[in-house]
């Protein structure tokens, strides 16, 4: 299976990449790891007549350090968020997430950045992102902007991004010290989540002062679980509390029915797996 | 489009298509059939190749990607006729049976012993997740990659595979 022709076009800066975005128009797609892309290119599911490789450009690639915040370059791969002390100590839900996206080879390869403008319902990012309160900063002919998480994520595959932007960077507020697991539910090695839980905890003296859950795969946009969240929130670190918080996981969700899970089951599963999550991110 | 890639210490410059995985330029251009395509769809694991001294799928990365980048085939890993430590694991413990998924095995063990150089067994059998042998022979290649450990330790990281290149030009 060999992709359709197309042309490649390597820019070196960021304005350059938008400049060639709005010159091509519709025709062109942007590649960043390429690791869900190459595979529908493959197959001939999607056939852009340009293909855009942000791969040469450095100011895409680093995490830094900007106060209350972490800064994530849309093309730091998931190898290096994986084993990145400031995410470690600022952002560790979504390096736990990070860790079980695909296989190593995959996490060498693939970019937070492509991941979440994909915005494969299924993926393990966008939860985490979603829960960590990110913003996502794009840019444009018109320059940079900046989109808060629950706003990005539109429907399946889609986002905010309008057809001549670009992500440059993931802004994720510091959660220091926050408690977190990432519990995700697949049948084998590197399949998609069936149902995923991110969740982050705060507590002090055995009571729980902030928490944030959402959910993978429960809709065609990763969802916040803001009954669990307002449940635990000022109530104590304990298994009976945990227990009862997570019984409210699944409200108001319409998750869809496939060959993995029907909508039903997949409400139970959400319900169980943020149970697990929590009692692991109130451990942690 | 022109490239030059590294491939086993040689750097090869030719003219590609952009559309050309890296797999086909490897087999196809610079004659690299050591490494192999399997299920074609990026999930089996047989065309792992290393790029820039990191495990990747062969199948599914341009060759344009890799272009002024270093890679390693499994055809480059042994040295003046001896085989590479994880290759003489693989051999002595009969870590193969139909031998189709063995060159990716073998790429992605030396990347996760450079990361862990001592991997308990679930730690393997984790590191190699992006790898399936069709034959099901799991058993004898998580017994060779911990035999590998043992026998490189401290690990053999990016650095124990490069080799003074010479630059030579494309058909």
């Amino acid at each position: 299976m060999i992709p359709a022709a197309f042309d490649y076009l390597v820019p070196s800066t960021v304005d350059e990449a938008v400049r060639l975005l709005a010159d091509a128009g519709e025709e062109a797609k942007i590649i960043a790891g390429g690791q869900s892309l190459i595979p529908v290119l493959r197959l001939r599911l999607a056939d852009p007549g340009k293909l855009i490789d942000l791969g040469r450009i450095p100011e895409l690639r680093g995490i830094r350090d900007d106060g209350d915040a972490i800064v994530i370059g849309a093309m730091t791969t998931h190898y290096d968020v994986q084993r990145d002390p400031l995410v470690h100590d600022h952002a560790s839900l979504l390096r736990l997430a990070t860790d079980t996206v695909a296989d190593p080879q995959v996490r060498h390869q693939g970019t937070l950045g492509g991941a979440v403008v994909h915005a494969d319902p299924a993926g393990d990012l966008l939860a985490p992102v979603l829960a960590l309160d990110a913003e996502l900063v794009v840019c444009g002919m018109d320059g940079r902007r900046s989109v808060a998480a629950k706003d990005f994520f539109v429907d399946y595959f889609t986002t905010a991004l309008r057809p001549e932007e670009i992500l440059v960077e993931v802004r994720i507020p510091k959660h220091t010290g926050w408690g977190a697991h990432y519990e995700k539910f697949n049948r084998v090695a590197q399949a998609w989540s069936i149902v995923a839980v991110a969740a982050t905890v705060r507590a002090e003296n055995g009571v729980i002062t902030d928490a944030r859950v959402a959910l993978t795969n429960m809709s065609s946009i990763p969802v916040r679980a803001h009954a669990v969240e307002a449940a635990l929130i000022g109530g104590p670190a304990s298994p009976g509390a945990i227990t009862s918080a997570a019984a409210h996981a699944a409200e108001g969700t319409r998750p869809t029915s496939d060959t993995n899970a029907d909508s039903t089951y997949r409400q139970h599963l959400a319900r169980v797996l943020t149970s697990r999550a929590l009692t692991a991110a109130v451990g942690a | 489009m022109r490239i030059t890639v590294t491939v086993d210490g040689t750097a090869y410059t030719d003219d590609v298509e952009p559309r050309l995985l890296l797999v086909h330029y490897l087999r196809e251009v610079v004659g690299k059939t050591g490494t192999v395509v399997g299920c074609d769809t990026s999930n089996c694991g047989s065309c792992t190749v290393h790029l820039d001294g990191r495990s990747v799928k062969s199948c599914s990365v341009l060759a344009v990607q890799a272009d002024g980048r270093e890679v390693t085939t499994v055809e480059g890993l042994a040295r003046d006729g001896e085989l590479h430590p994880v290759q003489r694991a693989f051999h002595d413990n009969h870590a193969l049976q139909c031998g189709f998924c063995t060159p990716g095995m073998i790429m992605q063990a030396i990347d996760l012993l450079a990361d862990d150089p001592d991997p308990d067994e679930r730690a393997v059998r984790h590191g190699l997740e992006g790898n399936l042998c069709r034959c099901t022979g799991y058993q004898n290649i998580v017994r060779a990659v911990r035999d590998a450990a043992h026998r490189m330790r401290p690990g053999a990281g990016p650095e124990a595979e490069r080799v003074a290149g010479q630059m030579v030009g494309g058909e």
